[in-house]
Protein backbone atom coordinates (compact mmCIF):
# COMPACT_ATOMS: atom_id res chain seq x y z
CA UNK A 1 0.00 0.00 0.00
CA UNK A 2 1.33 3.29 -0.75
CA UNK A 3 0.18 7.08 0.12
CA UNK A 4 -2.55 8.46 -2.29
CA UNK A 5 -5.80 10.51 -2.95
CA UNK A 6 -8.91 8.46 -1.29
CA UNK A 7 -11.22 11.66 -1.26
CA UNK A 8 -12.04 14.80 -2.65
CA UNK A 9 -14.88 17.16 -1.77
CA UNK A 10 -15.11 20.80 -2.63
CA UNK A 11 -17.36 23.97 -1.52
CA UNK A 12 -18.21 26.85 -3.49
CA UNK A 13 -19.57 30.20 -2.15
CA UNK A 14 -23.30 30.70 -2.86
CA UNK A 15 -23.38 34.56 -4.77
CA UNK A 16 -21.91 33.78 -8.96
CA UNK A 17 -21.03 36.35 -11.15
CA UNK A 18 -21.78 35.58 -14.50
CA UNK A 19 -19.58 36.65 -17.57
CA UNK A 20 -22.87 37.76 -18.54
CA UNK A 21 -22.80 39.79 -15.40
CA UNK A 22 -19.37 41.07 -16.20
CA UNK A 23 -20.10 41.86 -20.26
CA UNK A 24 -23.21 44.48 -19.36
CA UNK A 25 -21.15 46.05 -16.25
CA UNK A 26 -17.90 46.60 -18.63
CA UNK A 27 -19.96 47.22 -21.75
CA UNK A 28 -18.00 44.32 -23.08
CA UNK A 29 -18.80 41.43 -25.85
CA UNK A 30 -19.64 38.26 -23.43
CA UNK A 31 -18.53 35.55 -25.61
CA UNK A 32 -15.49 37.41 -26.13
CA UNK A 33 -14.18 37.25 -22.69
CA UNK A 34 -16.02 33.72 -22.51
CA UNK A 35 -13.88 32.46 -25.27
CA UNK A 36 -10.50 34.25 -23.54
CA UNK A 37 -11.67 32.61 -20.46
CA UNK A 38 -13.36 30.02 -20.90
CA UNK A 39 -15.18 31.07 -17.91
CA UNK A 40 -19.12 31.51 -17.13
CA UNK A 41 -19.25 31.67 -13.99
CA UNK A 42 -17.18 32.86 -10.61
CA UNK A 43 -18.27 32.10 -7.17
CA UNK A 44 -17.83 34.80 -4.63
CA UNK A 45 -17.29 34.80 -1.03
CA UNK A 46 -19.74 36.95 0.68
CA UNK A 47 -18.46 39.88 3.04
CA UNK A 48 -18.04 37.62 6.18
CA UNK A 49 -16.52 34.33 4.69
CA UNK A 50 -13.03 33.56 4.24
CA UNK A 51 -10.63 31.07 3.39
CA UNK A 52 -10.93 28.89 6.40
CA UNK A 53 -15.03 29.34 6.16
CA UNK A 54 -14.86 28.06 2.71
CA UNK A 55 -12.20 25.32 3.82
CA UNK A 56 -14.12 24.07 6.09
CA UNK A 57 -17.05 23.68 4.32
CA UNK A 58 -15.39 21.86 2.10
CA UNK A 59 -13.69 19.18 5.01
CA UNK A 60 -17.05 19.06 6.79
CA UNK A 61 -19.29 18.15 3.41
CA UNK A 62 -16.69 15.29 3.15
CA UNK A 63 -16.57 14.02 6.67
CA UNK A 64 -20.61 13.86 6.72
CA UNK A 65 -19.83 11.70 3.54
CA UNK A 66 -17.22 9.71 5.31
CA UNK A 67 -17.74 10.18 8.98
CA UNK A 68 -15.59 7.58 9.65
CA UNK A 69 -12.12 9.50 8.42
CA UNK A 70 -12.94 11.91 11.73
CA UNK A 71 -11.10 9.88 14.11
CA UNK A 72 -8.48 8.70 11.19
CA UNK A 73 -6.85 12.01 10.59
CA UNK A 74 -3.87 12.62 12.56
CA UNK A 75 -2.24 15.11 10.33
CA UNK A 76 -4.33 18.56 9.12
CA UNK A 77 -2.62 20.86 6.14
CA UNK A 78 -4.20 23.98 4.82
CA UNK A 79 -3.06 26.12 1.86
CA UNK A 80 -4.47 29.49 1.74
CA UNK A 81 -3.44 32.97 1.00
CA UNK A 82 -5.76 34.47 3.16
CA UNK A 83 -5.11 32.99 6.36
CA UNK A 84 -7.31 33.97 9.64
CA UNK A 85 -5.01 35.38 12.20
CA UNK A 86 -0.80 35.95 12.25
CA UNK A 87 -1.40 33.63 15.52
CA UNK A 88 -2.57 31.32 15.72
CA UNK A 89 -2.14 28.74 12.96
CA UNK A 90 -5.22 29.00 10.82
CA UNK A 91 -5.61 24.67 10.69
CA UNK A 92 -5.49 24.63 14.50
CA UNK A 93 -8.94 26.83 14.32
CA UNK A 94 -10.48 24.58 11.54
CA UNK A 95 -9.44 21.45 13.47
CA UNK A 96 -11.53 22.45 16.18
CA UNK A 97 -13.97 23.70 14.68
CA UNK A 98 -14.23 19.82 12.89
CA UNK A 99 -13.88 18.27 15.70
CA UNK A 100 -10.76 16.17 15.13
CA UNK A 101 -7.98 14.09 17.29
CA UNK A 102 -6.28 15.99 20.16
CA UNK A 103 -3.50 13.93 18.54
CA UNK A 104 -3.45 15.71 15.05
CA UNK A 105 -1.04 17.94 13.50
CA UNK A 106 -1.77 21.24 12.42
CA UNK A 107 0.22 22.83 9.82
CA UNK A 108 -0.40 26.60 7.43
CA UNK A 109 0.77 26.77 3.84
CA UNK A 110 0.02 30.08 2.17
CA UNK A 111 1.15 29.03 -1.25
CA UNK A 112 -1.29 29.93 -4.04
CA UNK A 113 -1.60 28.70 -7.54
CA UNK A 114 1.38 25.76 -6.68
CA UNK A 115 -0.13 25.16 -3.05
CA UNK A 116 -1.70 22.07 -4.23
CA UNK A 117 1.09 20.35 -4.95
CA UNK A 118 3.39 21.35 -1.92
CA UNK A 119 0.67 20.10 0.13
CA UNK A 120 0.39 16.90 -1.25
CA UNK A 121 4.50 16.17 -1.35
CA UNK A 122 3.99 17.17 2.27
CA UNK A 123 0.99 14.94 2.93
CA UNK A 124 2.88 12.29 1.05
CA UNK A 125 6.22 12.36 2.80
CA UNK A 126 4.89 12.79 6.03
CA UNK A 127 2.66 9.16 5.56
CA UNK A 128 5.64 7.71 3.29
CA UNK A 129 8.03 8.36 6.51
CA UNK A 130 5.17 6.57 8.67
CA UNK A 131 4.97 9.33 11.15
CA UNK A 132 1.27 9.71 10.10
CA UNK A 133 -1.20 7.66 8.23
CA UNK A 134 -3.98 9.82 7.37
CA UNK A 135 -3.75 13.63 6.09
CA UNK A 136 -6.89 16.12 5.71
CA UNK A 137 -5.37 18.77 3.23
CA UNK A 138 -7.79 21.54 2.94
CA UNK A 139 -6.85 24.22 0.27
CA UNK A 140 -9.05 27.50 0.05
CA UNK A 141 -8.57 30.61 -1.39
CA UNK A 142 -11.04 33.96 -1.69
CA UNK A 143 -9.15 35.78 -4.27
CA UNK A 144 -11.81 38.10 -4.41
CA UNK A 145 -11.64 39.65 -1.25
CA UNK A 146 -8.14 41.30 -3.05
CA UNK A 147 -9.35 42.69 -6.45
CA UNK A 148 -10.62 46.25 -6.95
CA UNK A 149 -14.26 46.10 -8.55
CA UNK A 150 -12.55 47.91 -11.68
CA UNK A 151 -10.36 45.44 -12.43
CA UNK A 152 -11.89 43.66 -15.36
CA UNK A 153 -9.28 41.05 -16.18
CA UNK A 154 -8.66 39.73 -12.50
CA UNK A 155 -12.60 39.74 -12.09
CA UNK A 156 -12.83 37.57 -15.15
CA UNK A 157 -10.17 35.14 -14.38
CA UNK A 158 -10.77 34.37 -10.39
CA UNK A 159 -13.04 32.62 -7.85
CA UNK A 160 -13.14 31.49 -4.46
CA UNK A 161 -13.51 27.73 -3.43
CA UNK A 162 -12.51 25.22 -0.43
CA UNK A 163 -11.43 21.93 -1.56
CA UNK A 164 -10.64 18.85 1.49
CA UNK A 165 -8.08 15.65 -0.37
CA UNK A 166 -7.53 12.83 2.09
CA UNK A 167 -4.39 11.44 1.38
CA UNK A 168 -3.85 7.77 3.36
CA UNK A 169 -2.34 4.27 2.17
CA UNK A 170 -4.52 2.81 0.31
CA UNK A 171 -4.45 0.34 -2.65
CA UNK A 172 -6.12 2.60 -5.26
CA UNK A 173 -2.72 4.23 -6.31
CA UNK A 174 0.31 5.81 -5.29
CA UNK A 175 1.71 9.47 -6.01
CA UNK A 176 5.06 10.01 -8.03
CA UNK A 177 8.08 11.59 -6.98
CA UNK A 178 7.78 15.61 -7.35
CA UNK A 179 9.70 18.45 -8.85
CA UNK A 180 9.69 22.15 -7.33
CA UNK A 181 10.76 25.80 -8.42
CA UNK A 182 10.75 28.98 -7.25
CA UNK A 183 12.05 32.50 -8.72
CA UNK A 184 10.99 35.24 -6.26
CA UNK A 185 12.22 37.83 -8.94
CA UNK A 186 8.69 37.48 -10.16
CA UNK A 187 6.76 38.17 -6.71
CA UNK A 188 5.62 41.58 -8.18
CA UNK A 189 4.00 40.04 -11.06
CA UNK A 190 1.55 39.01 -9.22
CA UNK A 191 1.51 40.20 -5.84
CA UNK A 192 -1.21 41.33 -3.02
CA UNK A 193 -0.07 45.03 -2.04
CA UNK A 194 -0.83 45.93 1.64
CA UNK A 195 -2.49 44.23 4.45
CA UNK A 196 0.62 42.43 5.53
CA UNK A 197 3.73 42.72 7.53
CA UNK A 198 5.97 44.45 4.93
CA UNK A 199 2.72 47.13 4.29
CA UNK A 200 0.57 47.40 6.67
CA UNK A 201 -2.70 49.14 6.48
CA UNK A 202 -3.04 52.87 6.98
CA UNK A 203 -5.99 55.33 7.02
CA UNK A 204 -4.80 56.67 3.94
CA UNK A 205 -4.97 53.69 2.32
CA UNK A 206 -8.27 52.42 3.75
CA UNK A 207 -9.92 55.74 2.60
CA UNK A 208 -8.72 55.75 -0.64
CA UNK A 209 -10.88 52.32 -1.39
CA UNK A 210 -13.55 53.41 0.88
CA UNK A 211 -16.07 52.88 -2.26
CA UNK A 212 -14.69 49.34 -2.16
CA UNK A 213 -16.15 46.05 -0.50
CA UNK A 214 -14.19 45.92 3.22
CA UNK A 215 -11.86 49.06 1.84
CA UNK A 216 -10.05 46.24 0.43
CA UNK A 217 -8.70 45.53 4.02
CA UNK A 218 -7.22 42.07 2.66
CA UNK A 219 -4.78 44.02 0.31
CA UNK A 220 -5.34 44.32 -3.48
CA UNK A 221 -3.79 41.96 -5.94
CA UNK A 222 -2.26 43.34 -9.28
CA UNK A 223 -1.40 40.90 -11.94
CA UNK A 224 1.01 41.31 -14.87
CA UNK A 225 -0.92 39.08 -17.15
CA UNK A 226 1.99 39.18 -20.07
CA UNK A 227 5.26 38.56 -17.76
CA UNK A 228 2.75 35.62 -16.11
CA UNK A 229 2.16 34.15 -19.63
CA UNK A 230 5.88 34.43 -20.38
CA UNK A 231 6.84 32.43 -17.20
CA UNK A 232 4.38 29.88 -17.63
CA UNK A 233 5.73 29.27 -21.56
CA UNK A 234 9.14 29.24 -20.28
CA UNK A 235 8.95 26.98 -16.76
CA UNK A 236 6.12 24.84 -17.53
CA UNK A 237 7.47 23.23 -20.58
CA UNK A 238 10.32 22.57 -18.28
CA UNK A 239 8.53 21.55 -15.65
CA UNK A 240 7.04 18.78 -17.37
CA UNK A 241 10.10 17.13 -18.78
CA UNK A 242 11.51 17.28 -15.29
CA UNK A 243 8.67 15.69 -13.66
CA UNK A 244 8.57 13.10 -16.26
CA UNK A 245 12.15 11.92 -15.99
CA UNK A 246 11.92 11.90 -12.23
CA UNK A 247 9.04 9.42 -12.49
CA UNK A 248 10.98 7.83 -15.12
CA UNK A 249 7.67 8.10 -17.11
CA UNK A 250 7.36 9.11 -21.12
CA UNK A 251 5.59 12.09 -21.98
CA UNK A 252 3.14 9.25 -24.09
CA UNK A 253 2.85 7.06 -21.28
CA UNK A 254 0.33 9.87 -19.27
CA UNK A 255 -2.99 9.38 -19.43
CA UNK A 256 -4.29 12.76 -18.23
CA UNK A 257 -2.85 16.18 -18.11
CA UNK A 258 -4.23 18.05 -15.09
CA UNK A 259 -2.31 21.62 -14.92
CA UNK A 260 -3.37 24.68 -12.83
CA UNK A 261 -6.00 26.02 -14.24
CA UNK A 262 -5.14 29.68 -14.51
CA UNK A 263 -7.38 30.75 -17.51
CA UNK A 264 -8.23 29.39 -21.20
CA UNK A 265 -5.68 31.32 -22.84
CA UNK A 266 -3.01 30.30 -21.02
CA UNK A 267 -3.84 26.69 -20.73
CA UNK A 268 -4.52 26.31 -24.53
CA UNK A 269 -0.78 28.42 -24.88
CA UNK A 270 0.78 25.38 -22.94
CA UNK A 271 -1.13 22.77 -24.48
CA UNK A 272 0.12 23.90 -27.59
CA UNK A 273 3.82 23.97 -26.68
CA UNK A 274 3.93 21.33 -24.86
CA UNK A 275 2.38 19.46 -28.05
CA UNK A 276 -0.22 17.60 -25.52
CA UNK A 277 -3.22 16.42 -27.47
CA UNK A 278 -6.72 17.89 -27.10
CA UNK A 279 -8.09 14.11 -25.49
CA UNK A 280 -5.65 14.08 -22.82
CA UNK A 281 -5.77 17.69 -21.72
CA UNK A 282 -8.25 18.47 -19.00
CA UNK A 283 -9.90 21.81 -18.65
CA UNK A 284 -12.44 22.72 -15.42
CA UNK A 285 -12.48 26.20 -15.48
CA UNK A 286 -16.33 27.51 -17.25
CA UNK A 287 -17.84 26.65 -14.02
CA UNK A 288 -15.68 28.16 -11.53
CA UNK A 289 -12.89 30.00 -13.06
CA UNK A 290 -9.18 30.21 -11.21
CA UNK A 291 -9.29 29.43 -7.86
CA UNK A 292 -5.98 29.69 -6.82
CA UNK A 293 -5.00 26.84 -4.37
CA UNK A 294 -8.33 24.74 -5.66
CA UNK A 295 -7.91 24.45 -9.08
CA UNK A 296 -6.44 21.10 -9.14
CA UNK A 297 -8.12 19.27 -6.66
CA UNK A 298 -11.74 20.86 -8.45
CA UNK A 299 -10.24 19.21 -11.67
CA UNK A 300 -9.45 16.19 -10.36
CA UNK A 301 -12.37 15.65 -9.14
CA UNK A 302 -14.86 16.54 -11.92
CA UNK A 303 -12.10 14.31 -14.40
CA UNK A 304 -13.29 11.12 -12.23
CA UNK A 305 -16.67 12.14 -12.17
CA UNK A 306 -16.78 12.44 -16.01
CA UNK A 307 -14.94 8.87 -16.16
CA UNK A 308 -12.17 10.54 -17.58
CA UNK A 309 -10.20 8.47 -15.21
CA UNK A 310 -9.82 5.12 -14.65
CA UNK A 311 -7.30 2.30 -12.39
CA UNK A 312 -3.60 2.43 -13.81
CA UNK A 313 -4.01 5.59 -15.38
CA UNK A 314 -1.49 8.34 -14.86
CA UNK A 315 -2.07 11.68 -14.50
CA UNK A 316 0.68 14.75 -14.43
CA UNK A 317 -0.61 17.58 -12.21
CA UNK A 318 1.26 20.90 -12.56
CA UNK A 319 0.99 23.42 -10.31
CA UNK A 320 2.60 26.91 -11.43
CA UNK A 321 2.09 31.29 -10.67
CA UNK A 322 2.36 33.33 -7.62
CA UNK A 323 5.81 33.43 -6.46
CA UNK A 324 6.69 32.63 -8.82
CA UNK A 325 6.40 29.38 -7.63
CA UNK A 326 6.00 25.70 -9.61
CA UNK A 327 6.01 22.29 -9.06
CA UNK A 328 4.78 18.91 -10.39
CA UNK A 329 4.17 14.70 -9.97
CA UNK A 330 2.35 12.05 -11.38
CA UNK A 331 -0.44 10.69 -9.62
CA UNK A 332 -0.97 6.71 -10.49
CA UNK A 333 -4.84 5.97 -10.19
CA UNK B 1 26.90 45.36 -58.95
CA UNK B 2 27.61 42.35 -56.73
CA UNK B 3 26.64 44.56 -53.73
CA UNK B 4 23.62 45.96 -55.44
CA UNK B 5 22.15 42.28 -56.33
CA UNK B 6 23.91 41.29 -52.50
CA UNK B 7 21.70 43.86 -50.71
CA UNK B 8 18.34 42.87 -52.72
CA UNK B 9 18.86 39.19 -52.07
CA UNK B 10 19.15 40.47 -48.32
CA UNK B 11 15.99 42.94 -48.96
CA UNK B 12 13.87 39.96 -50.44
CA UNK B 13 15.30 37.46 -47.95
CA UNK B 14 13.95 40.06 -45.12
CA UNK B 15 10.69 40.88 -46.67
CA UNK B 16 9.82 37.41 -46.66
CA UNK B 17 10.54 36.57 -43.36
CA UNK B 18 7.60 39.81 -42.85
CA UNK B 19 5.36 37.73 -45.23
CA UNK B 20 5.79 34.67 -43.18
CA UNK B 21 5.51 36.52 -39.72
CA UNK B 22 2.48 37.99 -41.58
CA UNK B 23 1.44 34.75 -42.34
CA UNK B 24 1.41 33.46 -38.69
CA UNK B 25 -0.41 36.71 -37.11
CA UNK B 26 -3.38 35.95 -39.95
CA UNK B 27 -3.90 32.07 -38.96
CA UNK B 28 -3.63 32.95 -35.19
CA UNK B 29 -6.18 35.58 -35.12
CA UNK B 30 -9.53 34.83 -36.69
CA UNK B 31 -10.60 39.04 -36.34
CA UNK B 32 -8.10 39.38 -39.05
CA UNK B 33 -8.80 38.82 -42.86
CA UNK B 34 -6.29 37.82 -44.73
CA UNK B 35 -4.37 40.21 -47.11
CA UNK B 36 -5.51 42.50 -44.63
CA UNK B 37 -2.46 43.50 -42.71
CA UNK B 38 1.22 44.22 -44.09
CA UNK B 39 4.59 45.09 -42.53
CA UNK B 40 3.56 48.68 -41.77
CA UNK B 41 0.36 47.84 -40.18
CA UNK B 42 -0.05 49.04 -36.17
CA UNK B 43 -0.11 45.71 -34.15
CA UNK B 44 -2.26 47.43 -31.84
CA UNK B 45 -5.13 48.84 -34.52
CA UNK B 46 -5.94 44.77 -35.39
CA UNK B 47 -9.79 44.71 -34.83
CA UNK B 48 -10.42 43.90 -30.94
CA UNK B 49 -6.96 44.35 -29.72
CA UNK B 50 -6.60 43.50 -26.01
CA UNK B 51 -4.38 42.43 -23.80
CA UNK B 52 -5.51 38.98 -24.35
CA UNK B 53 -3.87 39.63 -28.24
CA UNK B 54 -0.51 40.39 -26.83
CA UNK B 55 -0.24 37.19 -24.90
CA UNK B 56 -1.24 35.02 -27.64
CA UNK B 57 1.42 37.25 -30.10
CA UNK B 58 3.93 36.66 -27.29
CA UNK B 59 3.23 32.78 -27.10
CA UNK B 60 3.41 32.91 -31.41
CA UNK B 61 6.76 34.07 -31.59
CA UNK B 62 7.64 31.87 -28.89
CA UNK B 63 6.58 29.12 -30.90
CA UNK B 64 7.40 29.89 -34.27
CA UNK B 65 10.79 31.34 -33.86
CA UNK B 66 11.83 30.01 -30.08
CA UNK B 67 11.93 33.34 -28.62
CA UNK B 68 9.83 34.66 -25.54
CA UNK B 69 9.64 38.14 -26.14
CA UNK B 70 9.94 40.90 -22.53
CA UNK B 71 6.89 43.57 -22.38
CA UNK B 72 8.91 45.86 -23.25
CA UNK B 73 9.90 44.65 -26.30
CA UNK B 74 6.53 44.53 -27.63
CA UNK B 75 5.57 47.64 -26.07
CA UNK B 76 7.93 49.54 -27.99
CA UNK B 77 6.97 47.74 -31.44
CA UNK B 78 4.25 49.83 -33.02
CA UNK B 79 4.36 47.76 -36.29
CA UNK B 80 4.81 44.20 -37.15
CA UNK B 81 8.03 45.63 -39.24
CA UNK B 82 8.97 46.50 -35.53
CA UNK B 83 8.51 43.14 -34.22
CA UNK B 84 10.34 41.48 -37.19
CA UNK B 85 13.12 43.44 -36.56
CA UNK B 86 12.94 42.58 -32.75
CA UNK B 87 12.78 38.79 -33.99
CA UNK B 88 15.83 39.58 -35.93
CA UNK B 89 17.94 40.94 -33.53
CA UNK B 90 16.90 38.43 -30.88
CA UNK B 91 17.65 35.72 -33.65
CA UNK B 92 21.09 37.03 -34.40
Amino acid sequence: MEPSITKIEYFLPRMVLTTDDLAQEFNKDSEVIFKNTGIRKRHIRNPKQIGSDLGYEAAKKLLTKYPEYISKIDFLIFCTEGLDYKAPTTASTIHYRLGLNEGCGCIDMPMGCSGFIYGLSVANAMIYSENVSCVLFIAADIPTSVIHSEDFDMRALFGDAGTATIIEKSNLGKIGKFIFGNDGSGAKNLLVERGSTRSPLDLEYLKQYENQTGNLAHGRMSMNGLEITRFSLEKVPILLNQTLAKNNIAFEDIDLFVFHQASLIILNLLKRKCKIPDSKFYIYLEEVGNTVSCTIPIALFHAEKENRLKKGDKVMLLGFGVGYSWGGTILHY
Amino acid sequence: MGWYNFTLLILVYLSMNIQELITYIEEEFDEIEKGTIHSESSIREIEGWSSMHALILIALVDNHYDILLTGEELKNAVTIKDLHEVILKRKS
